[in-house]
């Protein structure tokens, strides 16, 4: 007892120092936790940049590890692989000049903002380069995509598949969500039969479309011959092949958005919408002024998530293209995989890296235009 | 209740479904029991090798059949054939040592064998008469076989590319079997112009090449290059020059033979650029396909069930050229006597021995009891009482490789072949290995990089209309020199210059 009491007295006049044990516990405790954050995320994030900065060779005993620094980087910047990243550029047609001027523009007004609220000359700065990277980007699709000789890289294309394929995934997406939340007869069925291609592995959807889109010996090969194109390939056509390849995409990931755009749907407030029927409003209205803003923190999650995803497609170009005709078809990733297939692994992390600051660049600006729009922080 | 029940149907009715699909209706087989007597008991091989189902078919059948008669269990594992080269090496790098037999492209040996991943099987091979090692062509022992003079593979298979056509439309429209690639062009538009069609309405192509990007495309467009690049005989080498290491890949001679290969494109399937082997093989056997560019597999496919070119199929040497480069000028230059030794009737043949044929190796870290079940095993797939028939039956993938092979076409006969057919078929992948002007395949440090990153690339490119010839045989040299130099170019060029120590 007499210990207690000292030792309370100890605990209500002095400053609080337990023992090492107890002073170690708090750390003791999240060090399991922050060693797996290291060992998985961290850890493999620094050993990929190493990877991407090394050159792998096989030798006698083990592998031999040689530092090129940034020579796998260089190599893809501006060395022989540059025409397979950024395809060839080209003097953009009037209708790309328009909408380069317009980003160009768009970024000039942010800096300017930026300047004018007097914000730090850190965001500043930061502002710039993201403008600068954005015009950058914007000058690449025009000169590729908007050009009647530009041929589009494995960068380019990555993006517009992102592009194509999420704005499409979320129309389709939005559209049945909107006739499966009616009562309509026989709407658990279509819920599952929508939801079906998802199922699916990405594989399986490449074979399937693959088969599908066999015009010599596939079950369309009638209806090709019934319009007169039996001698169109869209595999021989870039552009025949990159929406083949979006064909598939969006068949297999409509469903995603579907699914979490019925869920939103069906758990919006129904009494606004008995308000504005009661007031008289239209359909499109009360679909654009109370459900479409009542789904937006949905959708625009859905759409993060989608973006991030669909920056990795890999299955599809490489199973019914492997990236061709020519590059045409060609991803980040596949172009990473097919390299490292031969075993420049230094080339292929380089190839990853580049990926990592695409998607995280442009997922950021996402973000910040969503912030912006809602008017949040 | 009722909705245990249903939750219970909607089991049981997927699972009825898919053991009705999966199961025949017999007894389930029992693991076969290694009598303790047998010489491999208790043994187990693992053996890895593309997803054929070519090359595994074999390997599986033979395994069933070796562990019935010695013990030992063999596990094939498949893997893509475009995964299988890195799959195999990160395996053997990283030690992990999965694998204790690997069935592969003997392109692939210098990666395998320089790090010291695979047995030396020398010794085995001289003490195993039951191989019948010297009953192996020479140039599958020499070549597929044996780095730096060591035997480090049991070949499996025989490959050589040659130009197949089909008789009858040849007959028909008074076409010769082609000769040079001229012949070739000729004979295809021929058939092309023709507008010819199967018995069921299809379209008869006038060629079929498989030209799918990171496929096998590249193996493809060297079939054409070859006679306009090489003319010295094997030793000449047909990728590289000997002085230098520089590409010969950026001439006269390799921008004739883009020329030519695009060309074909023309006269072939709509989608041709994005069809594999597999694929242009489904379309000889259809009857659609007047000619084409393969391996030894079309001659027995042709003959299987169902075949339209059965005894409609007739096989050539590679189609040569009277022009072949001049490597001191980048010029092609007309064929003379000095300048084409080899040529018959003025006409430069280079048969390309494209990948080499599928050979087994052993794994030289696995334990000295399943290396001796390996050897075994694999030898046991070679002898000639198990190759002389695996090597007539199509779906195998194997292609014949043993002097008995040619010798003797009572197989073939017996196989469906008629014999015409037979002798034709034999005749021409004969006068390929008979040929003293025999093209190697790249076997370098990577040559799979330089093969199916750089070539193959710049080939689609070209093909897609991407980009003209000049801008990629530039692509191509580019490519070749920036990694030569990262793995050095002395190293290189004195294995490039081992790989082509073998004289015929």
């Amino acid at each position: 007892m007499a210990t207690l009491t000292s030792s309370s007295a100890v605990t209500a006049t002095a400053k609080p120092r337990g023992s090492l044990g107890e002073r170690a516990a708090p750390a003791a405790f999240l060090l399991p936790a922050v060693l797996v954050v290291l060992f998985l995320s961290i850890f493999p994030l620094i050993l990929s940049l190493f990877l991407a900065m090394s050159r792998l060779r096989f030798e006698a005993g083990g592998v031999q590890v040689q530092f090129v620094g940034w020579d796998n980087f260089r190599k893809l910047l501006v060395g022989t692989e540059q025409k397979v990243l950024f395809g060839t550029l080209s003097e953009p047609s009037p209708i790309g000049w328009l909408l380069l001027i317009g980003v160009a523009t768009l970024m000039l007004a942010a800096i300017y903002r930026a300047v004018r609220e007097a914000r730090s000359v850190g965001a500043v700065i930061a502002r710039t380069a993201a403008a600068i990277l954005l015009i950058g980007l914007t000058y690449l699709i025009v000169a590729t995509l908007f050009s009647p000789e530009g041929r589009p890289g494995t960068l380019v294309v990555t993006m517009l598949y992102v592009a194509v394929g999420i704005t499409l995934q979320y129309l389709i997406g939005l559209g049945l969500a909107l006739l499966c939340a009616q009562q309509l007869p026989g709407r658990r069925f279509f819920r599952v039969v929508f939801l079906l291609p998802m199922m699916i592995t990405p594989v399986g959807v490449g074979y399937l479309f693959r088969m599908l889109a066999d015009t010599n010996k596939g079950p369309l090969e009638p209806v090709w011959i019934m319009l007169g194109m039996q001698d169109f390939a869209w595999a021989n056509n870039a552009w025949g092949a990159r929406v083949a390849v979006m064909i598939g995409d969006i068949w297999q990931w409509t469903p995603f958005m579907f699914i979490v755009l019925l869920a939103a749907l069906e758990g919006q407030s129904v009494e606004p919408v008995e308000a504005a029927i009661v007031d008289g409003a239209s359909n499109w209205q009360i679909f654009r002024h109370i459900t479409l803003p009542a789904i937006l923190p949905v959708s625009t999650t859905l759409i993060l998530i989608r973006m991030i995803e669909a920056f990795k497609i890999i299955d599809l170009p490489n199973i019914l293209t492997n990236g061709g005709p020519g590059t045409a078809t060609e991803t980040l990733t596949l172009y990473a995989y097919r390299i490292w297939r031969a075993l420049d692994i230094g080339g292929s992390a380089a190839i990853a890296y580049i990926l990592l600051f695409l998607v995280t660049f442009i997922a950021t600006l996402y973000v910040r235009a969503i912030r912006n729009r809602l008017g949040t922080t | 209740m009722k909705k245990m029940n249903r939750l219970l149907t909607l089991i049981a009715v997927p699972a009825m479904v898919l053991a009705a699909c999966a199961a025949p209706p017999t007894a389930p087989a029992q693991p076969a029991q290694p009598a303790a007597d047998k010489k491999f008991a208790g043994i187990t091989i693992n053996a890895i090798t593309f997803s054929g189902p070519q090359i595994a078919e074999p390997m599986q059948r033979r395994g069933k059949e070796f562990s019935e008669a010695t013990g030992a269990t063999v596990n094939v594992i498949t893997v893509p054939f475009a995964d299988l080269y890195q799959k195999i090496l990160n395996d053997f790098a990283t030690g992990t040592n999965s694998y204790d037999v690997i069935v592969f492209a003997p392109q692939w040996m210098g990666d395998y064998i320089e790090p010291g991943y695979l047995e030396d099987l020398t010794d085995r091979v001289k003490a195993d008469p039951d191989l019948q090692w010297e009953d192996i062509g020479p140039f599958f022992r020499d070549f597929s076989a044996t780095y730096n003079g060591r035997i480090y593979t049991i070949p499996l298979d025989g490959d050589f590319q040659m130009v197949y056509y089909r008789t009858d439309i040849a007959k028909d429209l008074g076409l010769a079997p082609p000769r040079t690639w001229d012949d070739y062009l000729a004979f295809a538009k021929a058939v092309s112009e023709k507008k010819l069609t199967t018995d069921d309405g299809k379209p008869v192509y006038g060629s079929c090449i498989a030209k799918k990007k990171a496929a096998q495309s590249y193996w493809m467009v060297t079939s054409v290059a070859s006679a306009f690049i090489q003319s010295q005989g094997t030793g000449q080498g047909a990728f590289f020059d000997l002085e230098t290491f520089k590409p010969l890949y950026n001439n006269e001679a390799f921008e004739k033979a883009l020329n030519i290969y695009k060309e074909t494109t023309q006269y072939g399937p709509p989608d041709e650029i994005n069809l594999d082997v597999g694929d242009t093989r489904g379309l000889w056997t259809a009857g659609q396909c007047a000619l084409t560019i393969d391996w030894g597999d079309i001659g027995t496919l042709a003959i299987e069930e169902g075949s339209k070119a059965r005894d409609k199929t007739g096989a050539v040497i590679l189609p040569g050229s009277t022009q072949v480069l001049d490597r001191k000028t980048g010029k092609l230059v007309d064929c003379t006597p000095e300048l084409c030794p080899h040529a018959i009737d003025g006409v430069n043949h280079a048969p390309f021995a494209a990948f080499g044929g599928w050979s087994g190796a052993i794994n030289k870290a696995s334990k000295p009891e399943v290396k001796d079940a390996a050897f075994a095993y694999l030898s046991y797939m070679s002898q000639p009482a198990q190759s002389n028939v695996d090597v007539t039956i199509g779906k195998t993938g194997f292609n014949p490789y043993r002097i008995s092979q040619f010798k003797d076409i009572t197989n073939w006969t017996n196989a469906g072949m008629s014999e015409q057919a037979a002798k034709d078929y034999l005749g021409a992948i004969e006068a390929s290995l008979n040929s003293p002007n025999m093209v190697l395949d790249l076997r370098i440090p990577q040559n799979q990089y330089y093969q199916g990153i750089v070539l193959d690339g710049a080939i689609a490119k070209f093909l897609a209309g991407e980009q003209d010839a000049a801008a990629t045989m530039k692509e191509i040299e580019e490519g070749w020199e920036q990694k030569t130099e990262e793995l050095g170019r002395d190293k290189q060029l004195a294995v490039y210059k081992a790989t082509l120590g073998v004289q015929k």
